[in-house]
């Protein structure tokens, strides 16, 4: 028999059911009855954000730092239109997220009511699937296939419409376990055939290297381990995209740093020369090939993805394998031990001997200074100072996030959350507010320019009214930094706009928000700053005065090819002398 | 890519469909989203009881576009199947086209000769005009609204392809 409640209490109790401890939102006419049973309850802890887009990139940075469902919850109209950001954002980088909005009541719905939008209209394509609930008796099916929906096969965004007549109807509560979908079954075993293949070519590669992504992170800390198993038995190199640090320890002698438009010289020559690339959960992001013509020209391709259409959408490959990463590495590794081939010893040890010299060129080297903190050496610090603590680091988007790639060595999946699709300034601070909720012991610091922390800014005051005691690493050099580098590059140093003339005292802002504010002028401070602010129990604003003129290298240029990357070395400080082809400068 | 430029070519794909609200901007969304083209579309339930409907599209583009739409098409939800009716054979596709041509004296005897030709239905006529209900392969279409243009085309109406696959398989 099934159970009667009204829409507002199916929505908790499905919640409950699903197991979800904490959901991040805002309250408003539309949702009030949810509000006014989250109130009767506490199963599940609602943390106030300061603005919608805030509640969508906590539950991003609370579902990438667990692996679980991160959850939503905003009114109609302005609620759900500041969500879209934050629901574009987790589109983009596979984030599951079930988000919930209220909605005017049915008979209005068409008739430009108050905070009445087109909700499902505006986040179709931004959304995996979205619901609009008409029938209070679908709410139940409904929550429990958005939950379904937003984890399975390639994780994304599913938004829940809810208006508000059926919030307060009555209708009848159906348990998960009775909600069967029926359509959606994403594939999730491998073929076998394929993998047979996929072992034969890994087995035979003169040339191999490995070139992981965010699928790894997504499939589950299962996948990451297998990775390494996997890695290990081969000895081959490997590579990560920007979504995938931490799948693979960046202080194994096998990793060759991250790839792509900022990656390290040895991994981005490893993949234009390679003669096996095998691609696992990564997507061929024009960040990672440049040049699409000239990208890995000799090589075959071996691409395990979950979702088809990740396949040949940009790169033709040689052998696809649709499945999830974690079961199609542990069938590779039992081919692998059954079979127990021989691989080419002396052309691995060629190939090796070709990666350390591009290792040679030390593409991460920068010149310090003692007068001025790097920014460079700012990240170094940070890592060195927190390398044997629990640490999860979020960030925002822009240069100080490649540095953060660059010189911050994650060891573990899960522990990095930046936005890489979407690049969504403003990220970060939300971000770390969701994994600080999930993780509330560990120490957890948003990477940060100022520019980017000024847009979530705000979010400080959820941070302190929850207790949740993040850190907020700025790397303040007064400019919208990569803007500037790009300026300097594509268009003669005419810095248009990429100054922020009248920037706030970070240190007071930080203190009129009931956070704690550090600064750092010099080299000779910073470490004795930075103990300060991961001792400190309370939200940190740390504002580190960076080089303002600093660039960030090794870079791809866009429109450039992986063997046309820029070193620092090659260019004096502060001065980038490259000409961009004129179909390049039109490329983002 | 480069290599597959020269080989653009029109598909027909048979989408099979939840019928429920929004499929329908879901599957347009998609195509002016991501830049595909939509040479035809036609839509309608076809069986009532699963509350299915099925969207025939025609679309063109190179081997790789056509796979990705194709692929794209299957990652949404309610998409229950896609089928390339193309790539499977020489599918069965026709379209219905209702064609009103306005005139009087020869041009009209003429229009109407044209029809029994083009075995078109007349299904209203005035001393002034006739309707001509067409059905055929999209081609035929094509000539008879051209053949009728000299001859007072005023207005045409035409369906979209429906399209089926040959043989006594089923998708």
């Amino acid at each position: 028999m099934a159970r009667m409640m009204t829409g507002a209490e199916i929505v908790l109790e499905a919640l409950a059911e699903q197991g979800v401890e904490d959901i991040f939102g805002y309250p408003g006419g539309a949702v009030l009855p949810i509000y006014d049973e989250i109130f009767k309850q506490n199963r599940v802890r609602h943390v106030l954000v300061r603005h919608e887009q805030g509640a969508a990139h906590a539950a991003e940075g609370y579902a990438r730092s667990t692996g679980k469902v991160g959850v939503l919850l905003v009114t109609s109209g302005p609620g759900a239109t500041n969500a879209v950001t934050g629901l574009t954002d987790a589109l983009m980088d596979s984030i599951p997220l079930v988000c919930i909005t209220g909605q005017v009541a049915t008979q209005l719905i068409g008739s430009d009511a108050f905070q009445e939008c087109d909700t499902v209209g505006i986040t179709r394509p931004c959304t995996k699937h979205n619901y609009l609930v008409r029938d209070v008796n679908d709410l139940a099916r409904i929550l429990h296939e958005a939950f379904y929906v937003a984890r399975s096969g390639r994780p994304g965004p599913v938004v829940i419409d809810i208006p508000k007549d059926v919030q307060f109807a009555k209708g009848s509560y159906l348990g998960a376990n009775r909600i069967v979908h029926k359509t959606y079954r994403p594939q999730i075993k491998g073929n076998a055939t394929a993998i047979r293949d996929a072992v034969d070519m890994i087995a035979g590669a003169k040339r191999p290297v490995f070139y992981t992504g965010g699928g790894v992170i997504n499939s589950g800390p299962a996948a990451s381990k297998l990775l390494r198993e996997f890695v290990e038995l081969t000895g081959y190199p490997i590579t990560s995209t920007l979504m995938g640090l931490g799948a693979f320890p960046a202080d194994d002698q096998k990793w060759l740093g991250m790839l792509g438009m900022h990656g390290t010289y040895e991994a981005n020559l490893a993949m234009n020369q390679c003669d096996l690339m095998v691609n696992i959960g990564a997507r061929f992001d024009d960040r990672i090939t440049g040049r699409l013509d000239a990208f890995s020209p000799d090589s075959r391709k071996i691409h395990i993805d979950i979702d088809p259409s990740s396949i040949n959408k940009t790169v033709k490959v040689d052998l696809p394998i649709i499945g999830d990463c974690a079961h199609v590495l542990e069938e590779m590794i039992r081919v692998w031990r059954a079979r127990a081939p021989q691989a080419d010893s002396a052309a691995l040890k060629k190939w090796w001997a070709q990666i350390d010299t591009w290792r040679g060129r030390k593409s991460l080297q920068y010149k310090n200074r003692d007068d001025v903190i790097m920014p460079q050496y700012a990240i170094q610090r940070l890592y060195e100072l927190t390398r044997d603590k629990d640490v999860y680091i979020t960030t925002e988007v822009g240069q100080h996030q490649m540095w953060a790639a660059q010189y911050f060595g994650f060891k573990d999946p899960n522990r990095w959350m930046t936005s890489g699709g979407l690049g969504t300034m403003g990220y970060g601070i939300p971000a770390a507010i969701g994994v600080q909720a999930a993780h509330p012991q560990s120490l957890v610091i948003d990477i940060a320019g100022e520019a980017s922390a000024l847009m979530t800014i705000q979010e400080l005051s959820t941070a302190v009214q929850h207790r949740l005691p993040v850190k907020i690493f700025i790397l303040n050099n007064e400019y919208m930094g990569m803007v500037r580098q790009w300026q300097e590059l594509l268009h003669d140093g005419r810095y248009s706009h990429s100054y922020s003339h009248s920037l706030p005292d970070f240190v007071k802002l930080a203190e009129a928000y009931h956070c704690v504010g550090l600064r750092a002028e010099k080299p000779a401070e910073l470490d004795g700053m930075i103990r300060e602010m991961i001792e400190c129990p309370h939200p940190v604003v740390f504002d580190c005065r960076v080089h303002k003129l600093a660039n960030c290298f090794p870079m791809i240029p866009s429109g450039a090819a992986h063997s046309e990357m820029l070193l620092a070395e090659d260019f004096e400080d502060d001065d980038i002398d490259y000409t961009v082809s004129d179909e390049g400068k039109a490329m983002v | 890519m480069t290599q597959n430029q020269n080989s653009i070519a029109q598909h027909t794909l048979a989408v099979l469909v939840d019928n429920e609200p929004g499929v329908l901007a879901r599957v347009i969304g998609l195509f002016s989203g991501r830049g595909y083209n939509i040479d035809s579309l036609t839509v309608s339930e076809t069986m009532h009881e699963k509350h299915l409907s099925r969207i025939t599209i025609a679309t063109t583009g190179s081997p790789m576009v056509i796979e990705q739409i194709r692929n794209q098409l299957e990652r949404l939800v309610p998409v229950h199947g896609v089928t390339d009716l193309t790539v499977e054979g020489n599918p069965i596709a026709r379209e219905l086209a209702l064609v009103k041509v306005v005139g009087k004296g020869d041009k009209r005897v003429e229009s109407l000769r044209l029809a029994e030709a083009f075995r078109a239905q007349v299904v209203d006529a005035s001393t002034e005009h006739f309707i001509f209900e067409i059905t055929g392969r999209v081609s035929k279409i094509e000539q008879f609204i051209t053949l009728m243009e000299p001859l007072g085309l005023a207005e045409v109406a035409r369906t979209g392809i429906a399209a089926i696959e040959r043989g006594p398989e089923a998708m």
